[in-house]
Parts: C-alpha cells; structure tokens; sequence
C-alpha cells in the first residue's frame, strides 16, 4: 500500500509518469535558493550546462564564479567565501567533486565547519556511456566519514530540487548528490521533506522484510515491493534521502516489524548508506540484511538501464533478494 | 602609510625578539613541532600583528577586518606567538601548545583559537581560501584586504596554481600573498627536492605583480606592503626572503632544523642568543 502521507505522484504507477534527472532538480533548486537568499553562490568547474549551473548563471550572472577546471581549488576558494559569509554550492562530477578534492573538503571545509554546499553530479552507474572513470561509486562512503557533513542522495528531480532548498538553510557543510539520467518523478510539491526524515513510501500489511533504499533506486525498490506483494510476499519501502544524519527512529520503526532487511544504492556496497543501515542495526537491532549495491568493481561503458541490470540494481534483483531473504528467515 | 621613523622600526624589532623567544619556549615545552621557519618568519608576523593588520584582538570576529591566512599551517607558533603578543589571548597559555586538551593545535585550527581565519597544515589551501575570501569581499564593496603567508616548499603543491591562475584571472588587487622563501624544506634545499626558480616569473606569467624583499628587515616589508596596496589591477605576491631559523646563528640557513624543535638544553642556548639580538639583526645579516 503506497503511504498516502507520503503524498506521492498520481501517476506513480503509470507509464507516463514524469521523468526528469536529480541535477534538474538542482537548476531549479539553485535558482529558488538564490532568489530566497543573496548570500548563495554558485561555482562551477566548467560543466555549466551538464551540471545545470547554467540555470543559476542565467538569474544570478553576478553570483556565478567560473572556476575551469581545477575542483580543489574550486573547493578552497568555496571555503574562502564561506569564511566571507557567502553560501557557497560547488558543482562537478561527484568522480571529481568529492573525488578529486576530498582532501581540500576535509580540511578547509568540514574541519572548518564551513556551510559549502557540495553538489556531485553525474553519481552512479546510470552516467551511463561515459564509463568507469565519470560513475562516482564511492562519494557516499568518502563524505559521510568526515564529521559535520551531511549527506543527501534525493530520489527525483523534485526532492533534488527541495533538498537544495534545504541545504541552503542548513549551517555547516552538505554533501548532495545528483545523476544524469532522467528517472521517475514519484514525489510531488506536497510531499514533505526534511533533512534527516526518512519517508515510508509502501507497506503491505504484515510486511516481512523492508527495503531501505536511498536516490533515484527508491523508485525501482517501489516498483519490487508492488511485485513482490502480487507474488505474495508483504514487504515495506523506506526511502532515505538522508544518509547523514540517519533517521535512526525511523529505520527502527520500519525493521521492527520485519524479519529481514534489503538495502538499496547505486553505489559501492561497501561503505555506502547499506553499509551506514549495517553499522547502525548491527548495534542497535541486529537483524538478516542483503546490502544490494555495486559488489566491489568499478562501472563501465554502457546503457543506464543495463548497466543498473548489469550489477543488480533492477526491480528483479531486488525481489529476488527479497525472496531469498524472506525463505532463509522463513 | 607614513614611513617608519627607528623609533617604530626599534619597537617592533624588540616585538620580534620577544616573538622569537615565545616560540622557542613553546617548542621546548611542547618537544615537538618545526622551528626554523617560526624563528624566520618573526619579523614578518610582528610586522602584521602590529603594524599593518586593520584587526581587533578584542573582537577576535570584528566584520570588518583585514584577514590573514596562513597556508603553511605548521608555522603556527610563530602565529600563536604573535596572537597572544597582540592581546587575543595570554602569553602562558603559548606553552600549552600541542598538548591534550589545549587550544593551540599543532596545526591551527579555526574553531579553536580566537583569531584564526582558517584551518591548516596540509599544504597548498590558503591562497585559494584568501583568494575566495577576497573574491566574496569585493562582490560585497568591501574595503578590507586579505593577506595569505605561504611558505616556498608548498608552491610544488598544484593547488596553489591553480589559485594563482584563479586570482590572475579575476584581478583581486584586495589579496596580497606572501612567500617565506626560505629556501628549505622537510628534506632539503627546495631546489634540490623541486626547483621553484624562476619563481617571480612563474607569478608573473600568471598575471600577478611580484615584489621581493628581505623578510628580515621590518622597515624593508612593511615598505613592500605599502607598495603592493598601491597595485589595484592585480593581486601581488612579495617574495620574502628570510634566513630560516632567523636570530640563532647555529641554526640558521639549516635544513635540518625545519620540522623539529629544540631540546631542554639547546633551548636555553637558542633564548641567550635571541636576547642578544637587540640592533642586530638588519647590521649582521641583512
């Protein structure tokens, strides 16, 4: 059963549901953020039009900063501006932002406590036929390390769009992350969202096992969980936008009623948001899990959709997990 | 800025001295920590905290001051010494320096000690920081300069470039850098380990104005600010050359002394030798 409160598209079943990709949902957010306070900056590291910085750029021209392409200084001198009292956002591929500057993150704006808004685009397998090299698959794990550092992974273009709202209003420093690929609009203007809340978005009645999903894949473990109740097997959807803080009541509340959990993410198994799920029950309601994510390799070259099938990150995948899981705590 | 009569040139020079002696107590006690390029760097802090900074050890977060940000964060006793010296806090509680609990980092860190711009050590970070710190500050038709010390070693750091070329590219005149070039690091003479040379020109080329000075002589840099100000299409770099381990002859111009402090003993030796200083310093070695 879809969770009314969640207030969820109309159409969240149908074909033509809406699509639209995360950074979307960044342009317009950035814009709204910008218009609400004169203290948002936004910098980019010539990706302006695959980033959608391009959007701000055309409303705020004058709170635009053009970096090239250099993301750690573009990180440092986000920092700089912070301690000047600006909100800075730096966008680039999350391969490079974290990835190429993480250190520059670490010291000069999370030890700082500095309120930069860290946007990694292009985050997962979905980039697609850009290959190993552009599919950030470890930003998760590198920012929700550093302490301070919030971590948001939206599930469509309008959380993205919300979460960028938030970020702004939040002190201190967020990690954001954003994909290429256009996918399903499941939440609507009305739904709510709050730093730190995790959202039911589906609950059969006796639910045996509850899938935990974080991003854009929130909409695919939807999709198995309407499945998995037409097989039979009752089974829960939380999606966790908020990796850091983790809604730890939340979590508990959804694991309760379960015998097992299936955690979701397009992004290396190991210390990502299952792994984040792990470390929290493991201590506080040890449970059977199945972490579905990329098992230890890197991406490659290829269609989104095949590739989220290549590594397990379909609806099938995830009811088959399910499946096993329901049976061995059967 | 009126030029310095020898009066003024005489007090901060007597600063300096009391300076450098703040820093070899502090290493002593602390038994760890870098100590030529404190002692080094003496007169260019004193010059800062008590001639050319527009700041208010009072209101450690006064909007309106200038900023300093020191990029080679492992010189912070010479920074600390200066900072307590300027009234942000007391002088004893230099000697708490890297111990548990205290406030004195061993690399600084912003939200612990009143009166630091930023958060430092790993090499390479400040001169974007002040660079964005500049940048948000002209957006906003702000008057006050931002003053970034850099060491020479961190220059082979490509984020510095990086910085250099985003700082060319937007003209910040309101950001005036500052290079220790001492001419060593951790483990050697920096033209041995990575030639920085022709470093002037490298600055030059990426659309900054350069200006050299003896980083030793009070009178002499306090000069060479002056002038960088007077510079308002481009942000300047003063090369400031300085005698690594400045004030204790038998350390001086010695690689060996950048990243380790004085013993109990040696410490005792070093304070003599700075007491004696007084007059000397630009007649000996200038």
């Amino acid at each position: 059963m879809l969770n009314s409160d969640a207030k969820l598209s109309a159409k969240i079943f149908a074909d033509d549901i809406e699509k639209a990709s995360t950074r979307d949902g960044f342009g317009k957010g950035s814009v709204e953020a910008g218009k609400n306070d004169p203290r948002v900056v936004v910098l980019c590291a010539d990706l302006s039009e695959s980033t959608r910085a391009e959007w701000f750029q055309k409303e705020f021209p004058e709170r635009f900063v053009e970096m090239g392409v250099a993301e750690q200084n573009m990180a440092t001198v986000a920092a700089g501006m912070a301690a000047a009292g600006k909100i800075p956002f730096i966008t680039s591929y999350a391969a490079f932002n974290p990835g190429r500057n993480y250190e520059q993150i670490r010291t000069t704006i999370a030890l700082n406590h500095m309120p930069v808004k860290i946007c990694g685009m292009h985050a997962g397998v979905s980039v697609g036929p850009d290959g190993a090299t552009h599919q950030m698959l470890e930003d998760i794990g590198l920012m929700r390390m550093l302490p301070g550092m919030t971590v948001l992974a939206p599930g469509d273009a309008e959380e993205a769009r919300k979460a960028v709202l938030a970020a702004a209003q939040t002190d201190g420093p967020v990690y954001i992350r954003f994909s290429r690929t256009a996918t399903p609009i499941f939440t609507t203007s009305d739904t709510p969202f709050t730093i730190g809340k995790a959202m039911m978005l589906w609950k059969s009645e006796s639910p045996k096992v509850a899938i935990l999903s974080t991003g854009s894949l929130s909409y695919t473990a939807l999709m198995a969980a309407r499945a998995l109740s037409e097989s039979g097997i009752d089974s829960l959807v939380l999606h966790v936008p908020t990796v850091k803080p983790l809604d730890e009541g939340a979590v508990l509340d959804a694991v309760r009623s379960v015998d097992g959990v299936v955690t979701v993410e397009e992004h290396q198994a190991a210390g990502g948001f299952g792994s984040a799920i792990a470390e929290f029950l493991s201590q506080h309601h040890p449970m059977p899990m199945r972490l579905l994510g990329v098992l230890d390799v890197f991406g490659q070259s290829g269609e989104p959709d095949q590739l989220l099938e290549h590594y397990g990150l379909d609806t099938l995948h995830i009811q088959t997990a399910a499946r096993e899981l329901s049976k061995s705590i059967g | 800025m009126m030029s310095l009569d020898d009066e003024q040139v005489r007090t901060l020079e007597t600063k300096a001295e009391a300076i450098r002696e703040t820093v070899i107590q502090m290493l002593v006690e602390a038994k760890s920590g870098h100590t030529a390029g404190p002692l080094g760097m003496a007169d260019v802090f004193t010059a800062f905290y008590f001639h050319i900074l527009n700041h208010n050890p009072k209101l450690p977060s006064w909007e309106e001051r200038d900023r300093l940000v020191l990029s080679n964060g492992h010189i912070c006793p010479v920074l600390y010494a200066a900072l307590a010296h300027s009234g942000y806090f007391s002088i004893e509680e230099c000697l708490t320096l890297r111990k548990f609990g205290s406030r004195l980092q061993g690399h600084p860190e912003r939200l612990h000690l009143p009166g630091l711009e930023t958060t430092s050590g790993p090499l390479g970070e400040g001169l974007s920081q002040a660079a964005g710190m500049a940048y948000a500050f002209r957006m906003d038709d702000k008057k006050q300069r931002v003053y970034c010390l850099m060491s020479d070693g961190e220059q082979e750091e490509g984020n510095i470039w990086e910085a250099a070329m985003f700082a060319g590219k937007y003209k910040l005149s309101n950001l005036i850098a500052v290079m220790d070039r001492n001419n060593i690091q951790i483990d050697g003479m920096t033209e041995d380990i990575m030639p920085l040379e022709p470093i002037a020109d490298k600055y030059r080329a990426f659309n900054w104005h350069v200006l050299e000075v003896n980083g030793n002589d009070v009178r002499a840099f306090i000069s060479a600010v002056d002038e960088a100000k007077a510079i308002y299409e481009k942000p300047v770099l003063i090369i400031a050359h300085t005698i690594p381990g400045k004030g204790v002859p038998e350390i001086e111009f010695d690689y060996r002394w950048h990243g380790k402090p004085p013993s109990k003993e040696e410490g005792k030796r070093f304070l003599k030798e700075i007491r004696t200083m007084s007059g000397k310093v630009l007649h000996e070695y200038a």
